[in-house]
């Protein structure tokens, strides 16, 4: 997928400009061309600012954005542009240096990893982190915690409720499975899948801790096309029934055009575009990222 | 036991747990026929309450090092408290009248809630660290307990308990003295049978296999395979960790009692780092994570250097010799490729793993 080219384009100010010029005190939510859905509602993620700082290397810098609550939303740049330190960011797997962001209008300075899981922030890993020994199923059973939360009296005893509730969550991770087709690989050991499950397997597994933001780090890389389309209608599935919003970082530009509504382009840390994929297709500074290195889209 | 059949297979869990319970059950029931027909020679007869405690170590050990994941070269500091908590709880009931099941149980229960609580206390700023370090540390609170015990001055009178760190009790003449420092505990009633290390052993399996087979399992192995992923899903990796380390402790503080409540003489310096090493090779050689293959490997282990006592002076180097050859020819790359070689032609077609992709990629 190529990105066109045209000529005398202005860079548009977009979609998610509002806070450059941030207002605590003015809501903002009118002035942002939110997905129609979202509109009368509060973004569920409002990041202000972040940035990130490696001893000398700025990753990332005033990465500000506003993600509507059943948006589809995607992050595309060069490599080592900075779009999994958004991610890593966004789950405190790194504190930012600069800026915050609020998830459903709550301030997340000082949050853990797993406070944020628990708040309803999931994520794939771009270079797979799945629980290898487990099996598949297992894989999905130990993010549930509103089926499964039984104590370690029952853990050791397998009293009533161990069997109520492990019932439950073997149930739930097969239709979860179920969304990829992937419940026959149940018992199989995760690190035993082909690649490509092992990408969808992270997915369900994600979805499992009933998030409601979904972070997927190029879910497309080592697909083959016919897998990739799948992919992508499987996506908008998880959208439209579980009403979450989904963030997407991923190189196969026309995944990202087809799925998402909106899209930021990320370049040397900053955002240098931000859009809908049409604008996106037409900025010439999108472009001159993109060509001014080695053809990048694969 | 529960057995759970899916599609009309057991799950692998239910498969390796009752592979356990039934090595135990039928070594239990084989040991104690040929016992009654007088078949077992007197120095396996003295070892069969040591290899119950050392296979309850092991299976414990099994729960930290394979399914946590955490080196712990400590594990006998553990057994250690377990050994004269439960001396000390055994020698006061003494007088008590009450049978000896009662007092061992009394006994062993005492030491697994002491070594627990230890476990815990330790295990909070012990997890914190990772890797060697957390290896490392582990040793060194091993030899701490060790060197605790060596200060410690226990005795019981009509006044109540003493507890010093000298040896001057002030006990009156009918008290009596339960632990002496680096002599230890001395003229200890021997109430440990095999029978109470059978049921210990099926009380240790049954709490670690069904602990695997349940949530805290899954996130405790979880976190050991993938500690950020763990986090990204909402573990919390500390408590899990901490979780796995305390029941440990807990059962090895119970192997302790057992074990201490076999000889009539034990000492402080019993349990140092050489035990801890000792019950991480019955682990690493039984398998990570594999529970049936601790209890073999803690068995065989324990039994080896008495059968090889006819080679006399080179029976350690002997011991050591047959170690190396049982972990080249169970863990070598090349004979394991071999053996599954084998296993795939005689079950062709049997083995469920899917056809591999390759495909690289980050
Ligand atoms: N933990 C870290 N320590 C130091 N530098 C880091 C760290 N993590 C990322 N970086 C640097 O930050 C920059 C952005 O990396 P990042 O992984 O976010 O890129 P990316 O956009 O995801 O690239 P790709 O498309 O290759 O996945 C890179 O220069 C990388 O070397
Ligand atoms: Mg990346």
């Amino acid at each position: 997928m190529s990105i066109k080219m045209k000529n005398d384009e202005v860079i548009q100010n977009t979609v998610y400009d509002v806070y450059e010029n941030y207002d605590e005190s003015k809501s903002t939510v009118d002035e942002i061309i939110l997905p129609e859905r979202d509109k009368d509602k509060t973004p569920i993620l409002e990041i202000k600012g972040l940035g990130i700082d490696f001893g000398g290397l700025t990753a990332v810098d005033e990465f500000t954005l506003s993600i509507g609550r059943t948006e589809i939303a995607g992050i595309i740049g060069p490599n080592g542009a900075g779009k999994t330190t958004i991610f890593n960011l966004l789950t405190k797997v790194y504190q930012p240096t600069r800026g915050t962001f609020l998830f459903d209008g709550v301030d997340t300075a000082g949050m853990t990893t797993t406070q944020i899981s628990k708040m309803g922030i999931a994520r794939t890993f771009q270079n797979i982190r799945l629980f290898d020994k487990l099996t598949v199923e297992e894989n999905v059973k130990a993010a549930m915690h509103e089926e499964v939360n039984y104590g370690l009296f029952s853990g050791i005893f397998h009293g009533p409720k161990y069997r109520r509730q492990e019932k439950a969550a073997h149930e739930k991770a097969l239709e979860l499975l179920s969304i990829f087709d992937m419940q026959d690989m149940a018992d199989y050991q995760a690190s035993s899948l082909p690649y490509g499950a092992q990408r969808r397997l992270e997915i369900v597994r994600a979805l499992a801790t009933d998030p409601k933001v979904l972070l997927l780090d190029e879910p497309a890389a080592g697909m083959n096309p016919s897998e990739t389309a799948e992919l992508m209608n499987n996506i908008r599935k998880i959208r439209d029934t579980f009403g979450i919003a989904i963030i997407l970082i991923e190189h196969d530009m026309s995944l990202v055009m087809n799925v998402c509504e909106g899209i930021a382009v990320l370049n040397f840390g900053r955002i240098i575009a931000k859009g809908n994929p049409e604008e996106i297709q037409n900025n010439p500074a999108v472009i001159e990222a993109y060509l001014g290195k080695k053809k990048e889209a694969k | 036991m529960k057995m759970k059949i899916k599609n009309g297979k057991l799950s692998p869990y239910t498969k390796n747990s009752i592979i356990s319970y039934g090595i135990v059950i039928i070594a239990f029931v084989v040991v104690t026929v040929l016992n009654s027909m007088g078949a077992v020679s007197s120095s396996l007869q003295g070892q069969l309450v040591p290899i119950c405690a050392y296979i309850i170590m092991a299976v414990s050990l099994n729960l930290v090092v394979g399914i946590s994941g955490e080196l712990s070269l400590g594990h006998a500091g553990f057994m250690s408290a377990g050994a004269f908590m439960g001396i000390v709880v055994s020698g006061m009931l003494e007088s008590s009248g009450l049978p000896d099941g009662v007092r061992l149980a009394a006994a062993v229960i005492c030491g697994a809630i002491l070594a627990g609580i230890l476990g815990f206390l330790i295990g909070i700023p012990v997890l914190r660290l990772r890797g060697d370090y957390l290896a490392i540390v582990t040793l060194a609170f091993g030899e701490i307990i060790k060197n605790i015990m060596n200060i410690v001055y226990a005795g019981v009178d009509s006044n109540g308990f003493h507890l010093r760190t000298n040896p001057d009790l002030g006990l009156e003449e009918s008290g009596r003295m339960l632990l002496n420092g680096p002599m230890g505990a001395t003229a200890v009633q021997r109430i440990s049978t095999f029978t109470a290390g059978f049921i210990l052993v099926l009380i240790t399996l049954f709490i670690v296999q069904n602990i695997m087979n349940s949530r805290q399992g899954r996130a405790i192995m979880a976190c050991r395979d993938n500690r950020i992923a763990a986090e990204s899903i909402g573990l919390n990796v500390m408590r899990y960790k901490l979780m796995a380390f305390t029941v440990s402790a807990a059962l090895a503080g119970m192997g302790g009692a057992l074990f201490g409540l076999n000889y009539s003489t034990l000492l402080p310096i019993k349990f140092n780092f050489n035990t801890s090493v000792l019950i991480l090779v019955f682990v690493v050689l039984g398998g990570l994570g594999n529970i049936w293959g601790s209890i073999i490997a803690a068995t065989v282990l324990t039994i080896l250097p008495e059968a090889l006592r006819q080679f006399a002076d080179y029976r350690m180097l002997a011991y050591a010799i047959v170690l190396i050859l049982v972990m080249i020819f169970t863990y070598s790359p090349k004979i394991k490729m071999f053996t599954q070689g084998l296993r795939e032609k005689v079950f062709k077609g049997k083995n469920k793993t899917p056809e591999p992709e390759t495909e690289g990629g980050v």
